[in-house]
């Protein structure tokens, strides 16, 4: 099937602008980030790290990264255990309802996310959680809950359940069963599932704008009120870091999942 | 197997079912039962009018993230190694980026001395930097460039499924490339299309961000009118009768959708 060139041209013209359109908004903070100016001239007049300087020697930013890399740790922590538990249980049952608890564990994904801030802004009021870690953490469990469980539930259905049923039938249990022989064989989707989590918690911004607060506020709290006020490129350098270090964590996905399955490249 | 998944239904139904619920009460109460507040969405300007701005910058930005979205999923699911990861990664990276990050990208480029500005003062094109931003072309692009992957995955995963051998019966069968496309490939990629029209329309139904940071108070979307109503005049009542209506909206076209393609497939991209 050859087709004429200039078409093809064309068409591959139109697929390259789209991909700088996605790409170069990425890359364009790194020169700012690097300025030796406040005004965000292209490309800089000087270079100078000052805004990286800026960043690390101010306590309120470094206050609020801890804070941030602290939540989506402990984010982490909790939604990853939860979110493979009801993979698991989504994959093996074999119950109708099962598809509705599916659905219903998707609601983070389908509810406009202004509503659930409001919402559980208004919870957290009463139960005294705003401006506390915990309500931080909780909500952006329930944010990555839909994350995991997806990336295990496509890890689980490329895997042979098979395998463990001759690890039960051999005498082990249901939970020993699982750690033993399912476990390592989709440890790359659930290690996935643990990064995009990580990353989610670091990137919510919405709901940290009404709960997080004091001594607590998120990194993209910080950034987003600032934002309002002036664009410096000390937002710039934040920026640069947090890209990068997303950035790593795909790729670091990506190669875990790529590895692990090979045919279920998303 | 439902212990298993308890304590993640708990935690959904903590900060998910009862939030809402919670929201859906609060719209009806004014020191007693009420439809004022849904009076007013009915009756009040100001609320007419966010929502018809919302709902039009919605249908832009979904129609531009299907006209440039499919042909990159087009050629990601043609592309042979290492093409299709390069693509792929194009689309997931900016994915997987802050929006936050990305929003303020977007600010620095469009602003009046940026960099779209500054190139195109070299060109020659203007002799006056364009505004930009601080109005909804920002708000636009920026929330085009947001939303666009959410268009590309499933249109990528529908078409990669589309077995080659169609396309080269159709051509063996004398049609020519336009054709085989416009009578194979395009109506069996249709699937994907839906997939991710919801996904788009829906997602920037419900955008903030961007409106807030490159709208510059002048594009007023919902979102903000639910924030703004909290944040600056404690109005509960009212934010959550907007926000009822705005969750009424999305799930009105969640159902309508869920009869053509199950939701697993419009939401497993995410």
């Amino acid at each position: 099937m050859k087709r004429p060139l200039l078409p093809r041209l064309a068409f591959t013209a139109l697929v390259g602008l789209v991909l700088l359109y996605l790409m170069l908004p990425l890359f364009i903070i790194v020169p700012i980030s690097c300025s030796g100016t406040r005004f965000l001239t292209f490309p800089p007049p000087s270079w100078s790290p000052r805004w990286y300087q800026e960043f690390f020697g101010n306590r309120a930013w470094v206050q609020a990264t801890q804070v941030s890399i602290g939540v989506a740790a402990l984010t982490v922590l909790i939604a990853t255990p939860l979110g493979v538990a009801a993979a698991y249980a989504i994959v093996n049952a074999q119950h109708r309802l099962m598809r509705a608890v599916h659905a219903f564990l998707m609601l983070p994904l389908i509810v406009p996310i202004i509503i659930l801030a409001i919402g559980v802004f208004f919870v957290y009021a009463k139960l005294g959680l705003v401006a506390t870690i915990p309500g931080l953490v909780l909500a952006n469990v329930m944010l990555a809950l839909p994350y995991v469980i997806t990336s295990v539930i496509a890890g689980l259905r490329s895997f042979d359940p098979t395998q463990e049923m001759v690890a039960r039938s051999l005498g082990m249990n249901r939970l020993r069963s699982f750690l033993a022989v399912t476990l390592p064989q989709i440890r790359p989707s659930v290690f996935a599932g643990a990064i995009f989590a990580f990353i989610s918690a670091i990137d919510e911004t919405i709901i940290a704008l009404f709960v997080s607060g004091g001594q607590y506020q998120t990194l993209t709290k910080r950034m987003f009120t600032a934002l309002r006020d002036e664009i410096d490129p000390t937002i710039a350098a934040i920026s640069t870091l947090l890209t990068a270090a997303s950035f790593l964590l795909v790729l670091l996905a990506m190669q875990g999942r790529a590895r692990g399955t090979p045919d279920d490249a998303r | 197997m439902f212990l298993l998944a308890s304590p993640a239904l708990i935690v959904i139904l903590a900060l998910v079912v009862v939030p809402v619920g919670w929201l859906m009460g609060q719209s009806f109460y004014d020191n007693g039962f009420t439809l004022e507040h849904y009076r007013r969405i009915l009756s009040e300007d100001i609320y007419w009018r966010s929502f018809a701005l919302t709902f039009r910058i919605s249908v832009i930005v979904t129609i531009a993230t299907l006209l440039l979205g499919y042909p990159v999923a087009y050629a990601a699911a043609k592309a042979r190694r290492p093409w299709d990861v390069i693509i792929l990664a194009f689309v997931v990276l900016p994915f997987w980026t802050s929006v936050l990050v990305r929003a303020y990208a977007w600010l620095v480029l469009l602003q009046r001395t940026g960099v779209v500005n500054q190139a195109l003062d070299r060109v020659g094109v203007i002799d006056e930097p364009l505004a930009l931003i601080h109005n909804e072309f920002g708000t636009i692009v920026a929330t085009v460039h947001i939303l666009l992957p959410f268009m590309v995955l499933p249109l990528y995963s529908t078409m990669q499924k589309i077995p080659r051998d169609l396309m080269l019966a159709g051509a063996s069968l004398g049609g020519s490339p336009a054709h085989t496309f416009l009578r194979i490939f395009l109506p069996l990629s249709l699937p994907g299309v839906v997939a991710g029209l919801t996904l788009v329309f829906v997602l920037s139904l419900g955008f903030y961000i961007t409106p807030e940071l490159l709208g510059g108070g002048r594009v007023v979307m919902i979102s903000m009118v639910v924030s703004r109503n909290v944040e600056l005049y404690n109005q509960w009542g009212a934010a959550s009768a907007v926000g009822v209506v705005l969750l009424a909206c999305v799930l009105a076209i969640f159902v309508v959708v869920g009869r053509v393609l199950p939701l697993e497939r419009v939401l497993g991209q995410k």
